[in-house]
């Protein structure tokens, strides 16, 4: 694993989310309130809407599109709606938030 | 000493029968149920809600395995009993079980009718009777297509609804020339004809079908007149048998179905039949309101009492969503008959009620039912209706004058009418069993009495009951909660947090105790708009409980870019700002740019990160945010009125941009759109707005209430003023009147329906009080609220939104 840095656990409003751009597509970072943090592909399973764009609350965030609700933790989607959202690994270091980007690099080969 | 009872049969007629048996009787018999389906007794006449998905097959049973546990009901199921012998008393099934019996019930219902047209075995040729059915027919609707219904009867229409809310394209088939003859008259024949084109499915009357086509499954059919219609599924709903072929063999007299007496025994008396079956006074009930009373008779018998069943009078109402309709008795045209006729075409009612000796015989109610139980009650008592001949028609709340309140209609009803004509319960059984069990809610009284259970028409009726019942004690809003994460209705919520002054979302759902950590993403909008409104000095906006749209000042498309519409005030523009967009659109390389119904100009497809420069671009020109993704104030729409129009009577635009300019910015609880005409030939189109304003000569009408969305209405007459200042007050009242009342996503036609249009005249036309301190609350509101939020963004606020928190090249991961 290899991990990259990509800014502050303040950048990020509390049940709120960033997003990070890669070559490979949107990485949606999340902050819930209890300030766990979260990372997933930006693309809804069920119309790819930008699920930073979302509201969250507790541990899911609910697609601007047409809301379907999707697990940070798990990156399902949950209720009565069948998908799957790739998560990317999150770290919080006192503050300094890091992303493993080893999966979506592989994926891009 | 303990009698075996053996029953043939798990339907809803020997179910209802042993519920009443066992509460009259209980241990007074060894039951022992032979069932050739796989399943408990589950509810047919909900079949349909379960092919349209409205309903789940978990949601229509009856009785669940520990019902027959705890009853000790043994069950056989898939046990078809292929043999009874009468000397022995023994009951012999095809699998080789066997039961001895004391007393029998034969209840193997019915069998669909299948026409033997060639082709009608093919894979794809389905009746409509049983689970098995449905599940074959949502298989097939899977995979689209069209469906071919063959019968326009009750059965066939549902079955058509259903498909075609799977997805299916459907077509009825259907010999007589109306649909529903048995149940429907011509007029309301071919109103509901008209209703279920809307709804897409096509119906071809006076049509007899020649063949199904096909090699190895359904391909269509072939009329007699020779028109071919393609299709993927055939579903034949053409009629019912009863099935007595078992009791036939068995040497008991049998007409079309087993000959029953009044007490429902066969020719032998150790013998009975019951459901579909059956045969009494030689009729064959196909309904289940009557079933269900035979079962009440058996029942009584079986427990050692006398009853008699004494056959019924049917009504029938059609389970397709939106559609109401009831029919009763008999409607045929005789010398010796009168009929009352009520048309309504642009309320899309039509009543008939059919006289015979001062007393109804027949009842066909289409679009307006609420009456219904009434008349029917009327007419299986044979009540002389002369005494109120003159206003019957117009339903039983009209009667001696007494104003329309569908409370003192309920209460007016003696005990003994029907309510519930699926499960057959009446008013007394109703009442009572509320006040014995002392029930307070909805589904406490359909578990205990049953009333509502089945198809569920006769919820409002329960609903009024309960609270006659029960007074303030039943509250029905607190049924219907604001969502999963409390159990609190809007008006609840909206009441407490100003009795409790809370005034932060967090201290809303400690004090009102929320279930989740911080709410979803269906409350925390709404509570942030109370809270908004309620406190509009206090209160900070938690810009992470707004939709995307209205925390990015733009609306979200479906690839994640965003749309801008900047505002013209009154629909007006110039060379300047038309100038100005025109750049805007060239710098960003705006694609699609595009004239709205409101009068504006919406610029499609833009980047968010580039949204702050194009604001700063508008922004220099003078425009400020359309909040075209608001729920708040929206366009106010108008026609050019005494400026220029030959027709005009008032200056419509300057009242238009006067109350743009003065209402920009509100939040309200869904959104809001006015519109201001300058003359009635109504060009603005006011009357389909929120609020619209029609001038005449004499001053200025204003309108409310009124949609053209998912649903059409037009509006309501607020009332008349004379000056424009007063116009503006009023319109600002009732808005403010709306914005602290209105439920959110509620728009002010829905508010308006549910609060009483004349409560709301009474409060802003008639009492200038409280007009007053409406229009203050709204002035103070503003103050806080005319913010442009494009120009705040400009200069900085809410920077994070707008930008990526970083890019990450995935080479560094390797790094």
């Amino acid at each position: 694993m290899s991990w990259v840095t990509i800014g502050r656990l303040e950048d990020i409003p509390p049940r709120g989310a960033r997003c990070v751009d890669t070559p490979e597509g949107r990485i949606a970072v999340f902050r819930t309130a209890d300030n766990s943090v979260f990372a997933m592909e930006d693309s809804c399973p069920h119309k790819k809407g930008p699920l930073s764009q979302g509201i969250v609350h507790g541990a899911s965030v609910t697609c601007p599109l047409h809301n379907w609700v999707i697990s940070l933790e798990s990156g399902a989607a949950q209720g009565a709606d069948e998908g799957q959202v790739r998560t990317i690994p999150v770290r919080n270091d006192n503050g300094i938030l890091r992303l493993d980007l080893t999966e979506l690099r592989v994926a891009a080969e | 000493m303990t009698e075996k009872l053996v029953i043939i049969g798990n339907g809803m007629a020997p179910g209802r029968m042993l519920e009443e048996l066992f509460e009259k009787a209980p241990g007074a018999y060894d039951v022992t149920i032979f069932n050739a389906e796989p399943r408990v007794n589950y509810d047919r006449i909900m079949l349909s809600p379960v092919l349209s998905g409205e309903k789940s097959y978990a949601d229509i049973v009856i009785h669940d395995e520990a019902w027959y546990a705890t009853n000790g009901v043994t069950l056989l199921k898939g046990a078809r009993v292929t043999q009874i012998d009468r000397a022995n008393r023994i009951v012999t099934a095809a699998d080789g079980r066997t039961a001895a019996y004391d007393k029998l019930v034969i209840a193997t219902g019915s069998s669909p009718i299948i026409i033997p047209v060639p082709g009608h075995q093919l894979p794809g040729v389905l009746a409509y009777r049983d689970l098995d059915d449905v599940d074959r027919m949502l298989e097939i609707a899977r995979r689209g297509g069209r469906a071919i219904v063959i019968g326009g009867g009750l059965l066939g229409l549902e079955a058509a609804y259903g498909l075609k809310r799977q997805g299916m394209e459907v077509t009825v088939i259907h010999l007589m020339p109306t649909i529903m003859e048995r149940q429907l008259d011509p007029p309301a024949a071919y109103i509901l004809k008209k209703a279920l084109a809307d709804r897409g499915i096509d119906i071809i009357t006076k049509a007899n079908t020649k063949a199904i086509l096909g090699t190895d499954k359904v391909e269509g059919i072939e009329l007699e007149d020779g028109r071919v219609i393609a299709g993927e599924m055939v579903v034949m709903a053409v009629g019912i048998r009863p099935n007595a072929g078992l009791a036939r063999d068995a040497g008991l007299t049998v007409n079309r179905g087993i000959v029953v007496d009044d007490g429902m025994a066969t020719s032998d008396p150790d013998i009975y039949a019951l459901g579909e079956c059956a045969e009494h006074r030689g009729i064959c009930y196909g309904l289940v309101a009557p079933l269900y009373e035979s079962a009440r008779a058996l029942a009584d018998r079986l427990s050692g009492g006398a009853a008699d069943y004494q056959g019924s009078v049917t009504n029938t109402k059609l389970k397709v969503t939106g559609i109401n309709l009831f029919s009763a008795g008999d409607f045929a045209e005789a010398p010796d008959r009168e009929e009352i006729v009520l048309r309504d075409a642009s309320a899309g009612v039509y009543k008939r009620l059919v006289l015979k000796d001062n007393r109804i015989v027949g009842t066909v109610l289409y679009g307006d039912t609420a009456d219904g139980s009434w008349f029917f009650d009327l007419m299986k008592k044979g009540s002389d209706v002369s005494a109120m001949r003159d206003t019957l028609i117009f339903g039983q709340s009209f009667q001696g004058g007494v104003p329309l309140d569908p409370m003192a209609a309920v209460a007016a009803l003696p005990d003994d009418a029907e309510i519930c004509g699926c499960n057959g319960v009446c008013k007394g059984k109703i009442t009572s069993t509320i006040t014995a069990k002392g029930l307070t809610t909805l589904d406490g009284v359909r578990a205990h009495t049953k009333a509502s259970a089945s198809c569920g028409n006769c919820t409002g009726l329960v609903e009024q009951l309960m609270k006659l019942t029960l007074g303030d004690r039943y509250n029905p809003a607190a049924v219907v909660p604001m969502c999963g994460c409390t159990d609190l209705g809007h008006d609840d919520v909206r009441r407490l947090i100003l009795a409790k002054g809370l005034k932060t979302i967090p201290a809303v759902m400690q004090e009102l105790e929320w279930k989740t950590s911080c709410g979803c993403a269906k409350c925390r909008p709404a509570l942030n708009y109370y809270l908004v409104c309620d406190w509009p000095d206090e209160y900070a906006d938690d810009y992470q409980s707004r939709f995307i749209n209205e925390r990015v000042h733009a609306n979200i498309q479906k690839d994640g870019s965003y749309s801008v519409v900047p505002r013209m005030w009154g629909g007006v523009t110039s060379a300047a700002e038309l100038r100005a967009i025109a750049d805007v659109v060239d710098k960003f390389d705006v694609p699609m740019v595009k004239v709205t119904g409101g009068q504006r100009i919406d610029l499609l497809g833009i980047q968010k990160e580039d949204l702050p420069a194009v604001w700063a671009d508008l922004g220099k020109a003078g425009f400020v945010s359309g909040q075209a993704y608001a729920k708040g104030l929206r366009t106010v729409k108008t026609c050019v009125g005494t400026d220029w129009c030959r027709f005009g009577t008032q200056d419509s635009t300057g009242l238009g941009i006067r109350l743009e300019k003065f209402m920009w910015g509100s939040w309200t609880p869904a959104k809001l759109k006015l519109a201001v005409s300058g003359c009635p030939r109504n060009c603005a189109e006011a009357t389909c707005k929120d609020i619209g304003v029609i001038c005449v000569d004499s001053g200025f009408e204003i309108h409310f209430a009124g949609a053209a969305g998912l649903e059409i209405k037009g509006t309501e007459v607020l009332g008349m003023v004379r000056t424009e200042d007063e116009a503006l007050e009023y319109i600002v009242a009732l808005t403010q009147m709306y914005r602290e009342q209105g439920r959110y996503l509620e728009r002010i036609y829905k508010w308006a329906k549910r609060v009483g249009l004349d409560e709301i005249r009474r409060q802003i036309m008639d009492d200038a009080d409280k007009r007053r301190s409406y229009f203050e609350r709204f002035v103070f509101s503003q103050t806080f609220a005319q913010v442009d939020p494009w120009s705040e963004r400009v200069s900085g606020k809410d920077k994070h939104e707008f930008s990526p928190m970083a890019v990450a090249r995935l080479s560094e991961a390797a790094e």
